[in-house]
């Protein structure tokens, strides 16, 4: 048991609100709390304690759509690029994927944007083909749009470069 | 407009390079670590979240998961994974994991009232094993209750069933599978007397239509809608009717989309009943030789407290289950008034697609799949339109061969593996054995190795009456594990929460993470998650799969698995176990529950050499034998020979699942149909061994509306169900940023003229209300899901957003399933 759960365990009953109030500052609602006036409250904490679990949260603001166009690093190679962009109410149907009018190999020096990756002209039994594969039509089955929304919990996930790149105990690099 | 992107995005770069003061080329560092990849160790296991399954192959590294992605050998997927499936390296990583357990405590005792406190495993294991011995000692067996999970791999299944039926003899155990395909299950027993699917996923390779009944699969089973994908648009005669309550994501693809009232696919069902034989497309020798019909009980009431108004006022809300032989002519005689006319009135669907629907299934040249979850599932006549589906299948012989296929899907890892094969419900045993049926019991007895009479023939509590029971205060000690309940059970505000809280309580919870269950219950126990344990989980299509330990638990987290057999320490059968079965069976005296239960020469059999030295295992290590293949080849004893059959332990950890029955070391995939399937024997054709006459059961059953509908204050009805991003109650995927970011809220999806109607727009605050309890969101009008007017959807992964306060707890009489689709709400701004 490391020392510094034992002493978040000990202060509250969980250790999510309490890293939350590090992060954000404003967390209410603690034991005994009566409700959303007593104290000014993390709207979007889900982690309620249990006294308030007859409360009711207020809704936080829909949250703004990340349209920057930046690129954003993956996790691992196979992870799916997330979109960086708007797409509200573009059109995938039968007929039309408008994701492809700009990300499918010939219209991409056009649009300049990435074309998707060779892995999605693999159909289910390995072989190459001249277009998009059929199952990989829909985009957004794996690649989604993200929100400015911060997340509630952080997470520790470490890639694979922080843990090869990392000090090893005896010195240098491993 | 491609220019414009084109321009800003060269602008942010150069914006983003000139900020930080650096040229381009130096922003690349060091390009390549030499043999990077060699250091990972990749190992394969299923993904943890859906029923679909899909293989995923894991890189670990220093005892960490850094990687994962698609398994290219795996059939299910060949590589693929959907959006969470390929962030399942994050799930584990969340920062609030449990670590110790946690009791609520005042001056240094258990406290109802108490603030949670860490304590060591035996603190919390002594408390749980006081307060379980004085609710048996005070008010029996029948005062202690487990609620489980599809998730829990194979043998955390079973080692529970063996705690709870052959330890505390109790048969209130039941998994949240309840919720979940209870009536799917319940109807594969009813017409094919054996449970799951005939047939399975190569069946998406071989359809010319595929039917959506009710599912989102582009949402809910991505990958599967990939497979369906895949077929549509690379053979143009295919065909996808897609049916649903409102539109979303999978009428992308839809040739026949269709939006129907709620409750009314009984309705459409039964008027294609009622096409097939009024155009003369009954395959008349199949259903001579291979089907019986029955008239099945109506009016049989909602599965709420008896003393609901609806309950006394149903005719038959007693005895649900109950049917009676007739023959063809009767049942074509009452689909008969299922007409197109009366079908498209009742459901609000033009007829031209209603027609079009019944041609797929009525043209005996289209070879049909259906599929459904839970839109079919939680449904107050659930178990009714289970058996329709299978009715349109077997008037028409489209059924056990390739591309003709009633499919249930499933929505957890190992519904099907856990939950119904090992038979963790509380009515049942392993291999679809019954706990009421004593030949059952007797057989489980002699392969656990308990004492005759011993185990309990009364079914257990099943999920819903769990909650009411806790409530009413007649079921006393409680362990949650694997699931959040307090989020996603029915009415949790009338009827779920003020049995936690019950002084008369005590609740455990077992979880990786604090959910909202957690922080309702007395003791949080800290839990092993996924790829921290061994495993096995079973897919909707009778596949079974194993993964390998590949890395350690956090601090004191531990597995189901270890918990539940360490508790079993705790009692003695002179505790437990009534006198005369110890006076009669005098060898079990003085003796704990796991020296009965696991250390009984069949769990305890495989010495820890047989373990992989690869892989580590915790279970096994701390009890001092190879826990997992014990309980597996134990458990497998009771399928093998007779349709249940599972390949040896050590198979399953080198190939990527088999379907069983896995006979001579081969899967079957499609179950009952000569050539296909080892059990049927040559000239037969097809045989429905499950039942005793080898014959499928039809159900004539008529339209019965839902238990509640809207009215003049609670004017919409009340859909609630999943989005792609997240899993259940978000308990793994709302700890993931990337997920997170996607979709970070549960907000009411509504027609915007539904909206304007009531003075909203798309980002109101609003109250969702029922007469139950209500809950606070934001307006989203122009979502991926298009209610029509009057309906409205709200997803349930959310936990500041309990949309479960509003639900009713009615349930399907027959599966005791609860209908999440269908109640009343108003919405008013806050």
């Amino acid at each position: 048991m490391r020392a510094i759960h034992l002493a978040i365990l000990a202060v509250l009953p969980f250790c999510v609100p309490a890293l939350l109030s590090a992060q954000s500052g404003s967390l209410g609602g603690s034991q005994g709390g009566s409700g959303i006036d007593a104290q000014p409250k993390r709207l979007d904490d889900p982690w309620r304690p249990p006294v308030n679990f007859v409360d009711e949260n207020p809704a936080p603001p829909i949250p703004a759509d990340v349209t920057d166009d930046r690129r954003v690093v993956r996790n691992y190679p196979e992870q799916p690029p997330v979109i960086p962009h708007n797409v509200r109410d573009y059109q995938i149907s039968l007929n039309n994927n408008q994701c492809l009018t700009c990300h499918s190999r010939r219209f991409t020096e056009g649009s300049q944007a990435p074309m998707i990756s060779i892995t999605h002209y693999v159909d289910r039994e390995g072989q190459t083909l001249g277009g998009v594969s059929p199952r990989r039509y829909f985009c957004m089955q794996c690649h989604v749009p993200q929100t400015v929304a911060q997340p509630i919990v952080p997470n520790t996930f470490k890639d694979i470069d922080s843990l090869l790149s990392r000090p090893s105990e005896g010195g240098g690099h491993q | 407009m491609l220019d414009r992107r084109d321009f800003i995005k060269a602008q942010a770069v150069a914006a983003a390079a000139a900020a930080g003061g650096i040229g381009l080329p130096a922003m690349a560092q060091t390009s390549m670590v030499a043999g990077e990849d060699a250091s990972l160790k990749w190992s394969k296991a299923p993904c943890r979240f859906c029923g679909t399954g899909c293989g995923v192959m894991v890189a670990t590294k220093d005892n960490r998961v850094v990687a994962t992605h698609g398994d290219m050998q795996a059939e299910v997927n060949r590589g693929l994974n959907c959006v969470k499936g390929y962030f399942l390296s994050k799930i584990m990583y969340g920062k609030d994991r449990l670590t110790q357990p946690l009791l609520r405590m005042r001056d240094g005792q258990y406290h109802k009232e108490g603030e949670f406190q860490p304590v060591s495993w035996d603190r919390a294991f002594d408390e749980m094993a006081k307060q379980w011995k004085r609710a048996i000692k005070e008010k029996g067996p029948d005062s202690v209750g487990m609620f489980g999970s599809g998730q829990w791999t194979i043998w955390e299944g079973y080692a529970a069933s063996k705690l709870m039926r052959g330890g505390f003899r109790t048969n209130n155990l039941d998994p949240n599978a309840r919720h979940c395909m209870a009536s799917a299950a319940v109807a594969f027993i009813r017409t094919f007397g054996m449970d799951e699917p005939m047939g399975c996923y190569d069946d998406f390779e071989h359809a010319d239509a595929f039917v959506l009944w009710g599912s989102n699969m582009a949402e809910m089973h991505p990958i599967l809608w990939t497979r369906i994908t895949d077929r549509r648009l690379a053979h143009p005669h295919v065909k996808v009717a897609v049916l649903s309550t409102f539109e979303h994501r999978s009428f992308e693809l839809a040739d026949v989309p269709m939006i129907f009232e709620p409750g009314t696919d009984l309705a459409i069902l039964n008027y294609i009943a009622n096409h097939i034989i009024q155009t003369g497309r009954v395959n008349k020798e199949f259903v001579d030789k291979h089907c019986n019909f029955r008239l099945g009980q109506k009016d049989i009431g909602y599965g709420l407290r008896p003393e609901n108004v609806l309950e006394v006022r149903a005719a038959n809300a007693k005895d649900p289950t109950d049917s009676k032989p007739i023959d063809f002519d009767a049942f074509a005689k009452f689909v008969s008034t299922y007409t197109l006319e009366y079908a498209s009135e009742l459901t609000k669907v033009p007829k031209e697609r209603l027609l079009a629907l019944a041609e797929l299934y009525a043209d005996p040249k289209t070879k049909v799949m259906s599929l459904w979850t839970m839109g079919f599932n939680q449904h107050v006549r659930g178990v009714w339109v289970n058996h329709m589906v299978y009715n349109i299948h077997l008037l028409t012989g489209k059924i056990s061969e390739p591309g003709n296929s009633p499919f249930s899907l499933t929505g957890q890892p190992s519904a099907c593996g856990t939950a119904r094969e090992v038979g963790t419900f509380a009515h049942r045993l392993p291999a679809d054995m019954q706990v009421n049926n004593p030949t059952h019991r007797a057989h489980t007895e002699e392969a656990w190795k308990l004492p005759k009479d011993h185990l309990p023939g009364k079914i257990g509590y099943h999920a819903v009456l769990m909650d009411r029971m806790l409530k009413d205060g007649k079921l006393n000690a409680f362990w949650i594990m694997v699931n959040n309940n307090l989020q996603a059970a029915p009415n949790t505000e009338q009827e779920t929460y003020p049995g936690y809280r019950n002084p008369a309580n005590f609740i455990v919870v077992s979880d990786a993470y604090p959910t909202v269950t957690a922080s309702a219950a007395d003791l949080i126990l800290p839990a092993a998650m996924w790829v921290e344990k061994e495993g096995a989980y079973g897919n909707a299509e009778r596949r079974t799969h194993f993964w390998h330990q590949l890395v350690t638990a956090p601090g004191e987290a531990r597995s189901d698995l270890w918990q539940l057999m360490e508790f079993s320490k705790r009692f003695t059968t002179d505790e437990v176990w009534p006198k005369e079965t110890l006076d009669s069976n005098p060898a079990y005296r003085g003796k704990t529950l796991f020296d009965v239960l696991f250390r009984n020469g069949n769990v305890d059999r495989f010495p820890v050499s047989e373990l992989n030295p690869e892989y580590q295992n915790d279970e096994s290590r701390a009890f001092g034998f190879y826990v997992q293949k014990g309980l597996f080849e134990e458990y497998a004893g009771f399928g093998r020979g007779h349709g249940h059959d599972l390949a040896p332990f050590d198979t399953y950890h080198e190939v990527r699942g088999l379907r069983w029955p896995v006979v001579d070391g081969k899967e079957t995939r499609w179950r009952y149909r000569e050539g296909l399937d080892p059990f049927v024997k040559a000239g037969e054709g097809v045989r429905f061994y499950g039942n005793p006459d080898g014959k499928a059961n039809l159900f004539a059953f008529p339209y019965e509306g839902p238990a509640e509908v809207p009215d003049k204050e609670f004017d919409l009805w009340l859909v609630t169900g999943r989005v792609l991003e997240h899993w259940h109650s978000g308990s793994m995927t709302m700890r993931v940023p990337e997920l997170y970011k996607a979709m970070p809220m549960a907000m009411v999806f509504m027609h915007p003229d539904d909206a304007k109607a009531r003075g909203l727009r798309r980002g109101s605050e609003v109250t969702v209300a029922s007469r139950r309890g209500e809950m606070r969101t934001r307006v989203e009008t122009r979502g991926r899901n298009k209610p029509p007017r009057g309906v409205v959807f709200v997803p349930w992964f959310d936990s500041g957003r309990l949309i479960n306060k509003c639900t009713l707890d009615a349930t399907d009489p027959i599966s005791k399933q609860t209908d999440y689709k269908k109640c009343a709400v108003k919405i008013v701004a806050v």
